[in-house]
């Protein structure tokens, strides 16, 4: 069964329709690779899915279970989205990092707000806590910033920055991760660093969909590729098939353009 | 001499502190609610609210003391009127022929908490509103609820951006309160002024200036250092 399966989702921003449709599932441990030219939807398709906004159409489904159903009238409520939302963890192009706190509280503050909400709490309040942190260093150990659980976000570089927000986003544990265009604010030398964390993250079989303008790396971590255009996914499959075999005259030119560039 | 108007002074001062720490003590929490209220989705309170700091914004606050120190009294004794020549009845006329005078102190204080929560609401305001949506969205998408976000993201980042713009309406609050004597309320001034009636004396009035420069300096200083406190990180 499909971890992710996503059902023909339309999003209009007034008048103009931003997504027209748009189908696709993924298997557990997959990577998958949202490409596309500016406009084309990507960062709003995966902006419906983990409810930063409503779509307007189409349903969404984890694991078999329906999360959001565009027709279904009766409403969701606010615990209801938090809820479904808790299955997503989401790294943005701007880190949107906490700045008054340091990075390991960046790191612990979701988690320990959630833990208040289990009955044990109060029981093994130190115990919970404590495990928490740990998981917290453990985590920033493997994206390697052990040294700076101390340091505050004005102090880190970009992509330290976007480090502990990848670090932030794997502490709710996720069923999926989210990347929304990750390395487009950071310096072509800090690219690297990032795309090294997600390629690592990868190889433990965690579940990722990156919207990306990365193309030798999307190419290069992920399983499966969608080229998005105009708010319909173009063309999806392989990375062998989409990158270097592509059919669709706008993947063609999209890729051209980028190649051209690079 | 000297240590007679000193001790005057003081006294007076202990009036102006009290007003001062009294409004400031009220009106950051109501601004707070104001603030919310003027952001509001439901675009009646939101108008309604609005519609209330500009008028409260828009008119000297020595007239809002005149009114909520005279206004009920006066309402009071027109409803009175009103019922003893036949004109209007009513249950609610009734109730407003039970309005009177509020006692002096309270009427002031209602009257600079109100006045001063308008002001800090537009200040509230701009520091909530300045704060990216990226924050709100990186809280919502770690499972927090609203308030959550709101009290463990947003909130300090706001303090941080609102300090400079505060210090500035608080500064302005200790000069306000020499306000209070237009009802009657004796605070620094005031004790200084009745020395030109009683000894002919001028000086008393020039050394209120000392109070107040003492007093703002000690502010000033301590914003300084809330500041500083607050340096260690970036918005």
């Amino acid at each position: 069964m499909s971890i992710l399966k996503v059902e023909n989702i339309y999003k209009r921003f007034g008048k103009i329709e931003v997504l027209k449709g748009v189908s696709f599932e993924m298997n557990k441990g997959e990577v998958l690779s949202i490409l596309g030219s500016s406009g084309s939807g990507k960062t709003t398709l995966l902006r419906c899915i983990n409810f930063l906004e409503k779509a307007d159409g189409g349903v969404i489904s984890v694991d078999g279970d329906v999360i959001f159903d565009a027709s279904d009238k009766s409403k969701m409520t606010a615990a209801d989205i938090r809820r479904s939302q808790l299955n997503f963890g989401m790294v943005f192009q701007s880190f949107n990092l906490f700045p008054q706190y340091n990075v390991l509280e960046n790191v612990t503050l979701a988690p320990k707000l959630l833990a208040k909400e289990d009955p044990n709490y109060h029981a093994n309040k130190k115990a919970i806590l404590a495990e928490i942190d740990e998981h917290a260093k453990e985590l920033l150990a493997r994206v390697g910033l052990s040294e700076k659980l101390d340091s505050y976000p004005c102090q880190l570089s970009g992509g330290q920055q976007q480090r502990v927000s990848i670090a932030r986003a794997l502490a709710l544990k996720p069923k999926i991760l989210f990347f929304d265009e990750p390395t487009s604010a950071l310096d072509p030398e800090l690219t690297g660093e990032i795309l090294k964390v997600i390629r690592s993250l990868a190889q433990q079989n965690i579940t990722m969909v990156i919207v990306t303008h990365e193309i030798g790396f999307a190419k290069n971590v992920s399983d499966r590729i969608i080229f998005m255009d105009n708010g319909v996914i173009a063309e999806q499959g392989t990375p062998a098939e989409v990158i270097d075999n592509p059919k669709n005259e706008r993947t063609k030119a999209f890729l051209n353009l980028i190649s051209q560039k690079e | 001499m000297f240590l007679q108007v000193t001790m005057s002074l003081l006294e007076g001062f202990k009036t102006t502190f009290n007003i001062f720490i009294l409004t400031l003590l009220f009106a950051l929490p109501l601004g707070l609610i104001i603030s919310f209220g003027s952001m509001c989705k439901v675009k009646f309170i939101k108008w309604f609210v609005k519609t209330f700091i500009w008028i409260i914004r828009g008119t000297p606050l020595m007239l809002q003391l005149i009114v909520v120190y005279y206004g009920p009294g006066l309402i009071g004794t027109w409803a009175q009127e009103a019922i003893k020549t036949g004109v209007a009845s009513g249950a609610i006329m009734e109730w407003l022929a039970s309005w009177h005078v509020f006692e002096r102190f309270f009427a002031l204080i209602l009257a600079f908490v109100i006045n001063y929560a308008c002001y800090f609401s537009e200040i509230f305001r701009g520091g909530i509103e300045s704060i990216p949506r990226g924050q709100y969205e990186a809280g919502q998408v770690l499972g927090m609820t609203k308030v959550q976000v709101f009290f463990k993201v947003v909130l300090m980042q706001v303090v941080k951006r609102i300090i400079p713009p505060m210090s500035n309406e608080i500064i302005t609050l200790v000069k306000d309160t020499s306000l209070a004597r237009i009802i009657m309320v004796y605070e620094i001034i005031w004790n200084a002024q009745k020395y030109i009636k009683s000894e002919g004396l001028l000086w008393p009035l020039f050394y209120t200036a000392v109070y107040y420069l003492l007093f703002c300096g000690i502010l000033t200083l301590l914003f300084g250092y809330i500041e500083k406190k607050l340096d260690y990180y970036k918005i």
